[in-house]
């Protein structure tokens, strides 16, 4: 039986590393809880996000933590670009044809990568790459502990954002109402595309902060967007705390599974939480009951 | 060819001319049928290499693809002066694609095959080669099953997972007498793929037999592509062994490493007892001081082997900014494989699938790369002449510390703590 003390390590880990994937799965959520579109290259942009923190770290030695609102910004930029010149003209065609488009985009973006960056795993040496932190009987992964408050950081502005501001509350209408947004003079297609490019600019914070946790690879897109899946399907489809629990559910399951049973075996527990969630309760934890 | 009548256009004849014609043309067919045969059996040798240029495996597939790379000039300068094409293709670490690779290359001509760094990959390439009858020479792969299946086309010119584990595990007790410090406990953390649990398994069946002064108190598996492996070694660490072995490849074994320093796991050794990892470049340039210290018992490139020379002079020239040892094992055992292609064509005169095949299986190669004695395959296909060493990153490069008649340098165990490193 494993001590208290390795299991609070272990959990802590998983809880950390599963704020970092609930900020990635955040931006899923706010793409389809407003446009009702799923990204199938939401891992694949996080893959870009991540290679632009290599890229400005190698190049000029900015930090990943410090370059985090910039990578935002382009990944804004990038989703703003993608909803309203590519998506937009598909977001009355059958589900299919958005699955298929966003699949597309999403083999385009690893194989650009990879033409351009190579196959090799590409990673960010900070000065506290390898730091940890001790508290009491804690060991606290530095990188994890700076990439969490951040994530949690960047989920509060979101939140925020939406509660607060006039943008924010028309972006809300479109959500709730699509022809009653129409009918009082709201551009909606602006606001999908801002609402897309805001869902990308948290998965450009989340890749600027995995970076320092994960090593950055073409190939990591779709395991990454399975992941965001699993865990919005998870906390709930379109709920943004649910986004975040959902993550920390996901990685304190496969922490502690890869404890208690087998660490080969994470994954399997992951799914099996994902099962039961579509068993018993398939608006996800924290999310609506379709009506 | 026919043409028509000119007395009656709707009828249509066959004239003296081109009946001749015809004939003619048919007769230069039929003689140069059986030449084209002959030449196509006596012409250039193909040979598709397989390997995983990206991937999980690309660092390794990469290495390797360099040992391709400097091939053909190396053939010239040692006599094999055929004409011979080296066709390098990336399976994508994907045990289906290997498999669609190797038939894509047979069916474009390719008349051996090499490649490819992976047991489980092997296994599928040699089906396909055993099949259509084209040898297969393995580079590395270390799953014992793939020599074992009785196959006539497939040849190994590698340990097997069984051969590392024992060779590699008799050089443990070396270092403890070399160092004066003996641990009493071990955990083994291995990755979960076919080349993981072979040596698992072998661990677990040779380390009773080898008398060795520690017990293993655990053994960790771990998914191939994990990403963290913050729980794995967590759990390791709980168990207070003395040492940790490990059967890792690359990308892991940097994750690994990593996050043995982020939890300020600091074990009087790190082991590996024939895994690649830890002596490859990338590990070496990505965990800097921190790669220092570990410990891989292992086949390697034999330094004062004449062969080694030329292979890292010409590495040289074509990679003037890489350093040769963090490639030499890739780079040795995949040179190797191909020279075993060339040499067995060269003997057999032939492109024909059993004579290159009858030809690889008379092998005798005295100069080689890797530590050892001459290339030769037992009647299984298997190598079985290729020795260990135990090596140790010192100054970020892999250095040779027993035995003591090749060691360039004396072995350090306990290694230093994590903040005791320059």
């Amino acid at each position: 039986m494993p001590s208290l003390e390795l299991v609070l390590n272990v959990a802590l880990g998983g809880i950390l590393a599963g704020l970092v994937y609930g900020l990635m799965a955040l931006g899923l959520s706010v793409i389809f809880g407003v446009v009702r579109v799923v990204n199938f290259a939401h891992g694949e942009m996080m893959t870009i996000a991540m290679y632009l923190a290599v890229t400005l770290f190698a190049a000029f030695g900015l930090d990943p933590l410090i370059m985090l609102v910039p990578i935002a910004a382009v990944l804004f930029a990038l989703g703003y670009v993608m909803q309203a010149g590519v998506i937009n003209p598909f977001i009355s065609r059958p589900e299919h044809s958005q699955f298929m488009l966003l699949v597309a985009i999403a083999i385009i973006i690893t194989n650009v990568l990879l033409i351009i960056f190579g196959p090799d795993a590409k990673s960010v040496q900070t000065s506290y790459s390898l730091d940890s932190f001790l508290v009491g009987p804690l060991i606290v992964d530095a990188t994890k502990a700076y990439a969490a408050v951040a994530a949690i950081l960047v989920a509060l502005a979101l939140f925020v954002f939406f509660r607060f501001t006039l943008v924010g509350k028309a972006i809300r209408a479109c959500a709730d109402n699509y022809v009653g947004a129409l009918v009082v003079g709201l551009d909606v297609k602006h606001l999908y595309a801002l609402t897309f490019g805001l869902g990308a600019a948290c998965v450009g914070a989340a890749g600027a902060m995995l970076v320092l946790v994960i090593d950055a690879t073409p190939p990591l897109g779709p395991a990454l967007t399975l992941l965001a899946f699993v865990i919005v399907i998870t906390g709930g489809l379109g709920s943004m705390p649910g986004a975040l629990l959902g993550g920390v559910m996901i990685g304190l399951t496969e922490a502690l599974a890869g404890l208690f049973f087998t660490p080969s075996a994470k994954s399997m527990f992951s799914f099996g939480l994902l099962v039961l969630v579509l068993l018993f309760r398939p608006q996800g934890i924290v999310g609506k009951k379709a009506l | 060819m026919i043409r028509k009548s000119p007395t009656n256009p709707a009828r249509a004849g066959v004239t003296r001319r081109s009946f001749a014609a015809g004939a003619g043309a048919a007769g230069l067919l039929a003689g140069t049928a059986p030449f084209n045969i002959v030449r196509a059996q006596g012409g250039p040798l193909k040979i598709g290499v397989i390997l995983p240029l990206s991937g999980v495996q690309a660092g390794i597939g990469q290495s390797c693809k360099r040992g391709a790379d400097i091939a053909p000039a190396l053939f010239k300068q040692i006599g094999y002066t055929q004409p011979i094409e080296i066709v390098v293709v990336d399976f994508e670490t994907n045990v289906d694609t290997a498999r669609a690779r190797a038939e894509r290359l047979i069916a474009d001509g390719c008349n051996m095959l090499s490649g490819p760094f992976d047991s489980g990959a092997a296994s599928a390439i040699a089906q396909v080669a055993e099949q259509k009858g084209v040898p297969f020479v393995i580079n590395i792969a270390a799953a014992p099953q793939i020599t074992e299946q009785g196959y006539k086309f497939v040849f190994r010119n590698f340990q097997t997972a069984p051969q590392i584990i024992s060779r590699g595990l008799a050089l443990f007790t070396d270092i403890f007498a070399a160092t004066g410090k003996t641990p009493s406990t071990a955990v083994l953390m291995h990755i979960n793929d076919t080349f993981g649990q072979a040596n698992k398994a072998a661990i677990d069946r040779i380390f009773p037999t080898m008398n060795l002064p520690f017990k293993i108190v655990e053994s960790i598996a771990y998914d191939p592509a994990a990403k963290d492996l913050s729980v794995e070694v967590a759990k390791a660490k709980a168990t207070n062994a003395d040492i940790l072995m490990t059967v890792t490849r690359l990308n892991d074994a940097i994750i690994l490493v990593r996050e043995m320093v982020k939890q300020r796991w600091e074990p009087m050794g790190i082991i590996s007892p024939g895994s690649p990892g830890m002596y490859e470049q990338q590990f070496l340039d990505t965990m800097g001081k921190y790669g220092d210290y570990v410990i891989t018992t292992v086949p390697w490139a034999n330094p004062k082997a004449e062969m080694t020379k030329l292979v890292s002079d010409e590495f040289k020239k074509l990679y003037p900014r890489d350093k040769l040892p963090g490639h030499i094992f890739n780079i040795g055992f995949t040179f190797e494989a191909l020279m075993v292609c060339a040499d067995a064509h060269k003997r057999a005169g032939s492109t024909n699938g059993t004579a290159l095949a009858d030809a690889v299986r008379t092998t005798k190669i005295e100069k080689r790369v890797m530590v050892g004695g001459p290339i030769e395959f037992d009647a299984k296909g298997q190598c079985n002449t290729i020795a260990s060493v135990c090596l140790q990153n010192r100054n970020q490069t892999p250095t040779v510390v027993l035995p003591k008649d090749a060691a360039e340098m004396t072995p350090v165990f306990p290694m230093p703590s994590w903040n005791q490193r320059g």
